[in-house]
Formats: C-alpha cells, structure tokens, sequence
C-alpha cells in the first residue's frame, strides 16, 4: 500500500496534466473546423482570398449571410462573387422542415403500434415476423436503393415530398427495434390495472403506453430527425427539382455551380452555417439526454 | 364451454388487434425493404438500361463482374481506405474513451465530441473541402507557415484517399468513443482495484482487464463502422467524384456511375449483390472470429 502511494504520487499529476492537454488538443481539432465555417461566413468576400491565414473574421461583414438569405438582388450578389439565382434558402429549409418532421412523425407513430404489438401481443407469427425485421436491419442500404428509386419513378413521385419520405415513413427496421425494446423494459403493472377495469388495446397503447413512452419516442425522434436532415443520397436522387430541394441537395448544387471559377466559399460557409442552426439548436435543448441516447444507439 | 370461449375469443381479438397495429409497418417493410431486395436481386440478372425492356440474361452480369477491372480497382480502393480509417479511428476513439474514463466524465465534453458526427456529410465535406483548398485553405499556411511545401490532399492520386480518409476519422472518432466510453461503464470497479492490489500496473490492466471486458462494445463498434466505411459515398461526391482519375472511385461510387450516370440498372444491381454478399462475410467472420456475444466477464 505504502510503495503503491510513494509510486504514484508524483506521477499522477503529470498524467494528468498530459491528459489534459490531449483533451484540449481533441477539443480544439474538433471545434475548429466548425469555427473556421463562421469565420470565413461572416468574412469579406474579397477578403476570404487574401488573407488566408488570420484567424479571426477579415473585414468582419453579414453580407454573405443576407447574400444567402436572398436579402439583395442579383447584380449585387453576383458582384459579390456569387451567382445570380444564389441559394434560395428559405425554401430549401422549408422543404427540410417538412421532409424531416412529416417522415419522423410517421416513422416513430407507425414503429410505435408495430414496436408495441411485437412487445406485448400475441399473435401467431410474431417472432417469426420480428426476426424478419431484424434481417432488414443487416441489409445494407446500397441493396434496395436502386430498386426503391426505382418504385418511385413507376409510382411518378420523382420530385414530390411523398417520393424523398415514403421508404421511410411507415418503417425503419431500427426504430422498430429501439421502441420493441423500450416496450419490453417498461412496467406492465398500469398496463393489467387498465385491462382489468375493461380498456381495449388501443385504448391502453393510446392511454397508458404512449404516455409513458414519451421520453423514449422523444429521443428517438430526435436522433432519426437529425439522420434525415442530414441525408444526401436519397433526396438527390429523388428530389433535385428545387420545390422539392432539401439543404443538404441545395448545397451540394451550390457547391458545384461555382460562378466566376472559384468556389463562393463566403456564401457557401454562410449556407452551411444557417443549416446546422437546427442541428445545433435541438443537441442544446437536449443535450445531455442526446448524448445519452446516442451511446444507446450504437446498434444502428 | 363458456369459460373456455371466452379466452380464445379474447385472443382472436389480441391476435387481430395486434396484426391491425403491426400492419402499417409491414407494409412499408414489404414495399420498402423486403420487395426491393429480392427486385434487385432479380434484377442483376438482367440487362436493363431504363429505356428497353428488361432482358434476362442469366449470369452474364456476374461473369463480367469477375473479369472487370476496374471493379477490382474500386475494391481495392475501398479495401485501402477502410484499412486506413478503422484502425486509426478505432485507437484513436479507445484512447479518446479511456482518457474520459479516468479523467473527467463531464457531459460537454462527450457533447462536443459526438458533434461532428450529428453534421451531415455533405457539410462535412464541404467544410474540409475548404480547410484543404490547395491554395487558400487554412491548413496549407499553417504547412507553409512551418516552412513546409503546400500539399494537395484532394488534388492529388497519391493524397485523395487518405485525407477522405482522415476526414471521416474527424467525424467518426468522437462518436466511436462515446460507445467505447459507455462500454467503458460496464466494467466493475472492483476488478481494477482487486488487480492493483494483485500489483498490476497500468498497462496490464487495460491489455488484461479493459480490451477483454470491453471486447463485445468493441466488435459491435467495429462491425458497425466497417459495414459504413465501405460504403462511403458522400464524401466523395462533394469532394473528389471518385478522382484524380480513379484515385477515389470507391465501389459505392462506382454502382452510383453505373446506375444513375450511365443508367445500367442490370449492372449497378450486380455490384451492390456483390458488395452486399462482401459484406455479409465480413460481419460474419468477425462476429465468429472474436466470439462477439459473450464477454470474459460471464
């Protein structure tokens, strides 16, 4: 015990002191980056390519946010280094909005019902059925993805909402797993008290189980809502068509219309900026309960 | 006979509740996941090209996969990017966990770790993109600034993959950790205290007592995140498109051109059978190879 303390007593505030650094060092690769997107966003335009190397805002302006927000006219964006049509931003948020909070509705009230009848009903092929599921789940999303953009060009839903929500919108295997298990974990007692005082099942999963599964179906919302705002692939493939057009689409489309031969970084850093603003406002307010909820979510 | 009617009317009734309740969610598993599977299978037996009608050509689709080359280049060129980015990610996350362990488990820090990896891709990419500019990125005149040469990361064969590479570390690593840290959790107190009393030091104890207890979290992280590394997509399509030349043409972004670019729909689904199938074998070979269901805890 004695040669243990006399060991370990001067080392462990070095350690620590190492340790620490190696935190900061972590803290700062991660936060600069994203530092580096406001600065350069509330930079000059002309300024962006000269000074390249000051750390702070060059010619502190909020010119290519107002840019981007549409708040001047074609020439003068366009003698600001950026394209005459600029980035129409307040409709491809619109479209974000609505595919992400309509399609996450759906997905986690329809996974509920299933989630809930895999949890606590019996009928025959139940587990058979379940474990179907949980084969979905292996699949990797490159294997239905033409198939599926497929269906919705049959079904003429290219560039509609309907067409970027539908594979989504009844289902994910995922969700239906987290909230089976959420089910499986929660107390049946309330659940046989109603049953006995004669409510039917949907009355005791609309009365009993929903409520008590606010804070699961929340979170989970809140992950699956953050996965769709951040998805790429789907609604380019599906919705490139700008009423339909969503923040991630839009930018990428920026990004690959650059106006007079270099990029518009200004502009686009400003776009970029103004799209995590939801992420950023959601992961705030519910900070710790997201943190929580994504070390459970590994199984995704 | 009444006493005996009543249950099984009852469990009709739960078994047809129960059915109404699953229904709509098989009917987007049916349309969405199931029924897509098998027409993508089906239809890697064909030559379809969106504009003539499918013909069924047998496995012709699948002989020409094993004699493409450039098919084997895209999966050599996955191959190298997943070798690069699980381990460092992977070391690097463990590190991240165990320094959390030990020294501070405060909530802002694992909130600003799990940050990157809540940005979308396309964001990530684009941020890079321009961190990484050859001639006005940040990064280049902090090189030269240390009196090095200006590199080209994206814009050149040799350095595209591995700076894709590394930005996906940036975005994974933090995230990896958290899991490895809530692992981290599950492992008694007790047994550390009983080893440094048994006189083991440090290095004994994580190669000893963390890795083997934390061995199910691991495998798990490792099957999920090599499953998504080798289809990584996003990135490239901001980035490199799959060049200079064919530096990054990645299988996902390879099924992509044949899909969507050149519209051989008989093709691409053949290549995404094929990665499917790579896939499977892997997941499997690792879940076997490190026993993934039971911890040396039991």
């Amino acid at each position: 015990m004695s040669r243990a303390h006399t060991r370990t007593a001067p080392t462990i505030p070095l350690a620590t002191i190492l340790a620490w650094i190696a935190f900061a060092l972590v803290m700062l690769v991660t936060l600069f980056p994203v530092y580096w997107v406001l600065r350069t966003a509330l930079s000059d335009h002309k300024e962006i390519y000269v000074q390249t190397a000051v750390l702070w805002p060059v010619g502190f302006t909020l010119d290519n946010f107002k840019r981007v927000l549409g708040m001047f006219t074609a020439e003068q964006s366009v003698a600001m280094g950026g394209t005459a049509t600029g980035i129409n931003f307040w409709l491809y948020l619109r479209n974000s909005i609505i595919v992400s909070t309509f399609l996450v509705a759906g997905q986690t009230f329809f996974s509920a019902m299933s989630a809930y009848a895999f949890a606590r009903l019996r009928f025959p092929g139940r587990d058979q059925l379940f474990f179907l599921y949980l084969t979905a789940m292996m699949i990797p999303g490159v294997v239905t993805l033409i198939p599926n953009f497929i269906l919705i060009r049959d079904l003429k839903w290219l560039d509609t909402f309907q067409g970027i929500m539908a594979p989504g919108f009844l289902m994910t295997p995922f969700t239906v797993f987290f909230l089976r298990q959420f089910f499986l974990g929660i107390n049946h007692e309330l659940e046989e008290a109603a049953t006995l005082d004669g409510a039917s099942i949907p009355m005791i999963f609309w009365r009993v189980a929903l409520p008590l599964s606010i804070p699961a179906l929340s979170t989970l919302a809140i992950l699956q809502f953050i996965a769709t705002w951040n998805d790429y692939l789907w609604p380019f493939l599906v919705g490139k068509n700008e009423a339909v057009r969503v923040l991630t689409v839009a930018l990428a489309i920026f990004q690959s219309q650059t106006p007079q031969g270099a990029p518009d970084w200004g502009g686009l850093m400003a776009g970029t900026a103004l799209s995590l603003v939801p992420t950023l406002v959601i992961f705030l307010v519910f900070g710790r309960r997201a943190v929580n909820a994504i070390q459970f979510t590994g199984f995704r | 006979m009444t006493t005996h009617r009543q249950p099984r009317l009852a469990a009709r009734r739960e078994a047809l509740y129960a059915w109404a309740f699953v229904a709509p969610s098989l009917i987007g598993f049916l349309v969405f996941f199931a029924v897509p599977s098998v027409r993508g299978l089906l239809m890697s037996f064909t030559n379809w090209d969106l504009l003539r009608p499918a013909k069924f050509v047998g496995v012709a689709n699948y002989v020409r996969l094993l004699g493409d080359a450039d098919f084997r280049h895209a999966l050599k060129v996955t191959a190298y990017y997943v070798l690069m980015n699980i381990p460092i990610q992977t070391t690097l996350a463990l590190g991240i966990a165990v320094m959390m362990d030990k020294f501070s488990k405060s909530t802002i820090i694992r909130g600003i770790l799990v940050l990157p990896w809540l940005l979308p891709n396309i964001v990530v990419a684009l941020i890079w993109l321009w961190l990484l500019d050859p001639t006005m990125g940040f990064l280049n005149q902090i090189i030269m600034g240390l009196g090095f040469q200006r590199q080209p990361f994206l814009g050149s064969t040799d350095q595209a993959m591995p700076t894709i590479a590394a930005i996906n570390i940036w975005r994974h690593a933090g995230y990896t950790a958290i899991l490895l840290y809530a692992g981290l959790q599950t492992i008694p107190k007790e047994i550390y205290e009983a080893a440094a009393i048994d006189g083991a030091n440090e290095r004994q104890m994580f190669f000893g007592i963390t890795i083997p207890l934390l061995r199910p979290v691991l495998v798990f992280v490792l099957v999920t995140t090599i499953i998504g590394s080798f289809q990584i997509f996003d990135t490239i399509a901001i980035t490199t498109k799959g060049g200079p030349v064919d530096a990054t043409r990645v299988v996902y972004w390879y099924i992509y051109e044949y899909a969507f670019v050149r519209f051989k729909m008989g093709y691409a689904t053949t290549i995404s059978v094929a990665l499917f199938v790579i896939l499977i074998t892997i997941t499997f070979i690792q879940m076997r190879y490190f026993n993934a269901n039971s911890s040396d805890l039991d």
